[in-house]
């Protein structure tokens, strides 16, 4: 049975460590002229989206090239699954094409955990519903642990996510990652945007954890999902901006320390009011450099583990 | 098995000092030549080889490759990089010295040639070893040895400056 990356509350600490260890690795690969490396020849990964994505998808097909594996694309639109067809047969289906890895995304929370339970490929899951985006609280962290060169953890690093908390996973996995290296992780957001899970720091409005002494060592600022507006939790996005938005004013006044997150795609105008290029601290777009790196590290450790079937039992190589 | 050291600390120096003068010799003088370390065991070497040669001669670049990524068992054994590669400076037109430990299939030395392949291309590689203890799998030699050491396939090689043992 393969390994697998469901969650980061699964990965643990150590798991995270040596992702982020391996990224170092990887982010050196993609620096060079010809970012490739024959690591993975042979291998097949197969990414299967039953919701839409930009980055993350081209991010691990990416990701799977730079290791010399093959990638394949299941086209939710266009395929038997609008003949009925149930989605253990279609798993069943493309796994029996002989795949090493899927990459799955899907609207229902879960749905990795079942694919995984159907076939011994690796599955890596890249977002089930409001649940759960663990390479996506990897890479945060990554560009974080790079950014500040602490490679050791994040012991009293301050860091807030701000906003529509409640139907994000990458607030779920970003907080559990982070919390994971010892950072302290205060969640930003109106009542209505918050889950109803516990969590130890949690705040109403965004200038109170900003004027904090020190203020926050990261702005984590998430995607104001519009279909909200319709169901009516928040007023509206003019008034959203106003009390938790990156305003030009609230970046002004931003601690010359207090690095900008984003996970993508950004509202412009709604959560983020000023030109990101502009902030000193923005970190969004190596954030999607180093998504690449991540999910390189992740393909790796998974598919590079022992096969019990194939193992060698000799020593040494040298 | 008892551990039987074949090497102290001491000859390990002089093999090194060795090593460092026939690298000078050899390529008749240091100009363009580079001492890369293999992760993880070729790393302390070469940056020993290193400080002997600026001793004698000059000061050269001293870098590390990991070939991990590059080797041809992976998935038969757990395979993890080390270390990030740092070849430094321009491997094109240089005259690269990989450094080794211990020479013993040449598979690791084949995954570092072609690593080494993706940084650019060498004028020429040498290969430095401290201990070739034989049975090569592949066509591969090396060019500077500290000492040649018979073993049997199943003893294991330990090489630290301390000293060469074999349990």
């Amino acid at each position: 049975m393969s390994r697998s990356l469901l969650s980061i509350e699964e990965l643990g600490t150590a798991g995270v460590q040596r992702i982020l260890d391996l990224a170092d690795t990887m982010a050196e690969v993609n620096r060079r002229p010809n970012p490739k490396v024959p690591a993975l020849r042979g291998k097949t990964v197969c990414s299967v989206f039953f919701e839409d994505s930009t980055r993350t998808r081209l991010s691990f097909e990416t990701a799977a090239k730079r290791l010399s594996a093959d990638t394949m694309t299941f086209a939710v639109s266009q395929s038997s699954l609008n003949k009925g067809e149930s989605l253990r047969d279609t798993i069943e289906t493309i796994a029996a094409m002989g795949v090493d890895a899927f990459v799955i995304r899907h609207k229902s929370t879960g749905a990795p955990w079942l694919v995984d339970g159907w076939t011994n490929a690796a599955v890596i899951n890249a977002g089930d519903g409001w649940h759960s985006h663990p390479t996506q609280g990897l890479l945060d962290t990554y560009t974080v642990r790079t950014a500040l060169n602490r490679p050791d953890g994040f012991d009293g690093l301050r860091v807030a996510i701000v906003g529509d908390i409640k139907h994000s996973r990458v607030a779920r996995s970003t907080t559990a990652a982070f919390t994971a290296l010892g950072a302290d992780v205060t969640w930003v957001a109106p009542r209505t945007l918050l889950p109803p899970v516990v969590h130890e720091h949690v705040e109403n409005d965004i200038d109170a954890v900003l004027d904090r002494d020190g203020g926050v060592d990261v702005l984590y600022m998430l995607r104001m999902q519009q279909e909200r507006m319709n169901e009516a939790l928040v007023p509206n996005l003019r008034e959203y901006t106003a009390r938790f938005g990156l305003t030009p004013e609230r970046a002004a006044r931003l601690a010359p320390h207090t690095l900008v997150m984003h996970p993508g795609p950004m509202n412009r105008g709604v959560e983020v009011a000023v030109d990101p290029a502009e902030l000193p601290g923005a970190l969004i777009t190596q954030q999607v450099t180093n998504g690449i790196a991540v999910r390189m590290a992740v393909l790796f450790d998974l598919l590079s583990a022992e096969s019990p079937e194939q193992s060698l039992t000799e020593g040494p190589t040298t | 098995m008892a551990d039987k050291r074949v090497l102290t600390p001491d000859d390990v120096r002089r093999a090194t000092t060795r090593m460092a003068h026939e690298i000078i010799e050899r390529n008749q003088g240091l100009d363009g030549v580079v001492l890369i370390g293999i992760q993880t065991g070729g790393v302390w070497l070469a940056d020993a080889l290193g400080s002997e040669i600026a001793r004698i001669g000059e000061s050269i670049h001293v870098g590390s490759i990991d070939a991990s990524l590059y080797r041809d068992d992976i998935g038969l054994r757990p395979v993890s990089p080390a270390a990030v590669s740092d070849v430094g400076g321009d491997v094109d037109g240089a005259t690269i010295v990989l450094v080794d430990d211990v020479l013993f299939t040449g598979r690791t030395v084949r995954a570092a040639l072609d690593a080494l392949g993706d940084y650019g291309r060498p004028k020429a590689v040498q290969l430095a070893v401290l201990v070739d203890r034989g049975h090569r799998e592949l066509p591969i030699r090396p060019d500077y040895v500290g000492k040649n050491l018979p073993t049997s396939g199943d003893e294991t090689v330990t090489v630290t400056v301390d000293g060469v043992v074999i349990s």
